[in-house]
């Protein structure tokens, strides 16, 4: 008799990283790489979607009333070539667990976004981008290749050369192709966990813009924390912070000696759900006005984590938002709209009393070719706003105009309210990914809360 | 494939720093049931403290792909030998296998395999039940009995097997599981006392609830403690030579309670 368990799935109710909004799915995390084409195939017609740590903040990796499946537990590497830098791994790999495994002997992500909590099969589905697109682009440029599981149960190897149809709808594509199995990564060597930084404060928007303008191209890593609650004539008032990875000789004698470790912090972690009172606006206010105030011009060495992940620090650190969450916005505008767009944008926030800590803006490079990829050549915006209630959406949206006014677009691994309309005009290549879904995924079997509100994967 | 040796002290998974103190470098750790993610968080520590190791079970494939990794993450060597808990006329090969890659000097055995069958099937159907009993118990005895008599002729190596809290009293909802694993734990009291004169360690683990495909989805869980968690605990009690482990250790407690209530009212419980 042969021993045998059928897949099990737990009943849970999901949210993104925003925690809001909250669905029930059947959720199942499988433990062995076979399981996940017998869950796939189980149902029929069932929809089902990829989730990982669940970083996303919105919807994308919701699926009400449907099956998800966590990857999180197929995680192992599985080859790695130090000439190159080229890592094979599971889609459940994590950012956290290959820089543990990998920065002591000089290798570090190519591309990272603002939490090393996300997992390489999370990256892929978002084409994620870091503070180094304006050089490096999105995550795409460090692919070579990735396994995708079908719809049937059948994978296919997807890369520039194979299947080229599928690997760029898969990039960016959300996870609505099919669930990714195993990917080739290409890490970027470094001699240090170091980061030297550069920081310069701007009064106003123009300055920052010109700020970023003269000398980007210096600095690997670059972007702008801009306090949003300052209007007038302090409207856009930035810090520019901006590096490079350190060189071993370049750091101060007593790090010279184990360049490649950087000493471990202690983490905190928000224990609870903040109640709605802690982040009023002058609450907010007045944080904003001591993070402009202690950031001086100047020069400092940060290590990695306190340079690309300053909120991993704080496990949890979305309760602060409370019990009914908060949506992130995120959006790119082409330059030539650049200023006025975040003119508009910034007097919009500013005017309202939406508190929001302050919010990041960075310049991008070109787009990497993932079809529903969101970074584009130009500016791009991102913030946080507290979840007020009914209000809020209708703010979101209007939002949503000021950038599709300027021809800008919004980042759907942060968005959970876009409409199908604003959503088909700033991604004029839906069609074309609707198409390859559908030859990918005829029954569409993968589909998610937010495809289903956006449209995403339907027939014209 | 690549390997790297990297001497300095690794982080462990569950974030404790861990030196190769314990098990001296080059010694070789087989981990039986090697598929289960407890298996595979002791597998890394124990690659990342400076062990060798020898993963058995008999998803190969599954295998390969854990066996990868922790070469890719610790650099040291790691061999897989195939193992069926239900094939029992092969176990005395496979222990030989184990022996031979070992280097004939296998510094310790991780036993993880096992089984939990649905207890309505296992209270209906004898060769349900019977299945369990194999898996959990009998193969235990089985490969458990080659080791102890070759560990205490030359006098040295560890024998960590996992047991269960299930099998501190039977309840109703999983008796025939637990009383395989009651079977375990005495079986395993009994070859600590016969080997202690020979300085081989037996320990016995007693995990709770632990976030694993076993448990993936059943009702009623509490206090649920992550793979890396257990498997950090392991390795400690491990280090340190401990009889059994409860993990996490509060389960201890929670086991005290549930066996000093009086049978007579026990047996009215729904547990």
């Amino acid at each position: 008799m042969a021993l045998k368990s059928t897949p099990r799935f737990k009943l849970m109710n999901l949210a993104g990283w925003g925690n809001v909004p909250r669905f029930n799915s059947a959720v199942y995390r499988p433990e062995r790489s076979p399981e996940v084409a017998s869950i796939v195939a189980r149902r029929e017609d069932a929809s089902i979607i990829a989730r990982g740590l669940g970083r996303s903040y919105g919807d994308a990796a919701l699926n009400e009333s449907g099956d998800v499946l966590i990857d999180t537990r197929l995680d192992r590497f599985l080859d790695f070539d130090p000439a190159t830098g080229t890592l094979e791994c599971e889609a459940g790999a994590t950012f956290d667990a290959i820089i543990g495994a990998f920065l002591p002997r000089g290798f570090f992500p190519p591309v990272t976004p603002g939490t090393k909590y996300v997992t390489v099969g999370g990256a892929i589905a978002a084409d994620v981008h870091g503070k180094n697109h304006h050089r490096d682009g999105s995550i795409a440029e460090f692919i070579d290749g990735f396994d995708l599981l079908l719809a049937g149960g059948q994978a296919i190897r997807c890369s520039r050369q194979e299947n080229p149809d599928a690997f760029w709808a898969t990039l960016g594509g959300m996870g609505l192709t099919g669930i990714i199995q195993t990917a080739r990564l290409r890490l970027r060597k470094v001699e240090s966990a170091y980061i030297t930084v550069d920081y310069k404060r701007t009064e106003n928007l123009d300055q920052t813009v010109a700020a970023f303008a003269d000398g980007d191209e210096n600095f690997q890593y670059s972007v702008a924390w801009i306090d949003c609650l300052a209007g007038g004539a302090a409207l856009g008032r930035s810090v520019l912070i901006r590096g490079n990875h350190a060189k071993a000789a370049d750091l101060p004698p007593d790090l010279r000696d184990h360049p490649l470790t950087a000493t471990r912090r202690r983490k905190r972690s928000v224990p609870f759900n903040f109640p709605g009172f802690a982040l009023l606006p002058f609450t907010v206010r007045l944080f904003n006005d001591h993070f402009y105030a202690t950031h001086e011009d100047g020069r400092k060495t940060v290590d990695y984590d306190e340079f690309f992940y300053p909120l991993d620090s704080v496990l949890h650190w979305n309760r602060i938002y409370g019990r009914r969450g908060f949506f992130q916005y995120q959006a790119v505008f082409p330059a030539a709209a650049g200023s006025r767009c975040l003119h508009e944008l910034l007097e919009k926030l500013s005017g309202s009393s939406r508190a929001s800590f302050l919010c990041v803006l960075k310049t991008m490079g070109k787009g990497s070719g993932g079809i529903l990829s969101f970074p584009r050549e130009g500016q791009t915006l991102a913030l946080d706003i507290p979840n007020r209630g009914g209000h809020t959406v209708e703010f979101l949206r209007e939002l949503d105009q000021i950038v599709l006014k300027h021809g800008g677009r919004v980042y759907l691994a942060k968005d959970a309210v876009m409409t199908r309309q604003s959503f088909a005009a700033m991604y004029p290549d839906l069609p074309r990914f609707n198409q390859i879904k559908a030859t990918l995924d005829p029954e569409r079997r993968f589909s998610s809360s937010q495809s289903r509100r956006l449209g995403i994967g339907e027939k014209a | 494939m690549q390997s790297f040796v990297d001497s300095r002290p690794q982080t462990s998974p569950a974030g404790e720093t861990v030196t190769g103190a314990a098990v001296p470098s080059g010694n070789c750790v087989l981990i039986i049931g090697a598929s289960s993610s407890i298996a595979r968080a002791v597998a890394r520590i124990f690659a990342s403290a400076g062990s060798d190791l020898i993963l058995a079970g008999r998803d190969i494939d599954d295998l390969k792909r854990t066996a990868a990794d922790l070469r890719i993450r610790s650099g040291r060597r790691v061999d897989i030998v195939p193992f069926d808990a239900e094939a029992f006329d092969t176990h005395e090969s496979f222990w030989r296998e184990c022996q031979t890659r070992g280097g004939g000097a296998l510094a310790g055995v991780v036993m993880l395999h096992g089984h939990l069958p649905i207890q309505s099937e296992g209270q209906s159907d004898l060769r349900i039940a019977r299945q369990a009993i194999d898996v959990n118990f009998i193969s235990a005895v089985s490969v458990l009995t080659f080791a102890a008599n070759d560990f205490e002729a030359r006098k040295s190596g560890f024998l960590c097997v996992f047991s269960s809290v299930a099998g501190d009293r039977g309840r109703q909802s999983n008796y025939v599981y637990g009383s395989a694993k009651a079977a375990l734990t005495a079986f395993l009291q009994g070859l600590r006392n016969r080997l202690s004169r020979s300085g081989v360690n037996v320990l016995t683990v007693k995990p709770g609830f632990v976030d694993t495909a076993m448990t993936w989805g059943m009702p009623g869980l509490f206090l649920v403690a992550t793979p890396e968690k257990v498997a950090a605990d392991v390795h400690r009690a491990i280090r340190r030579g401990a009889s059994q482990i409860y993990t996490p250790w509060f389960w201890r407690y929670i086991m005290l309670i549930i066996k000093s209530i009086p049978e007579f009212i026990f047996k009215r419980l729904k547990m």
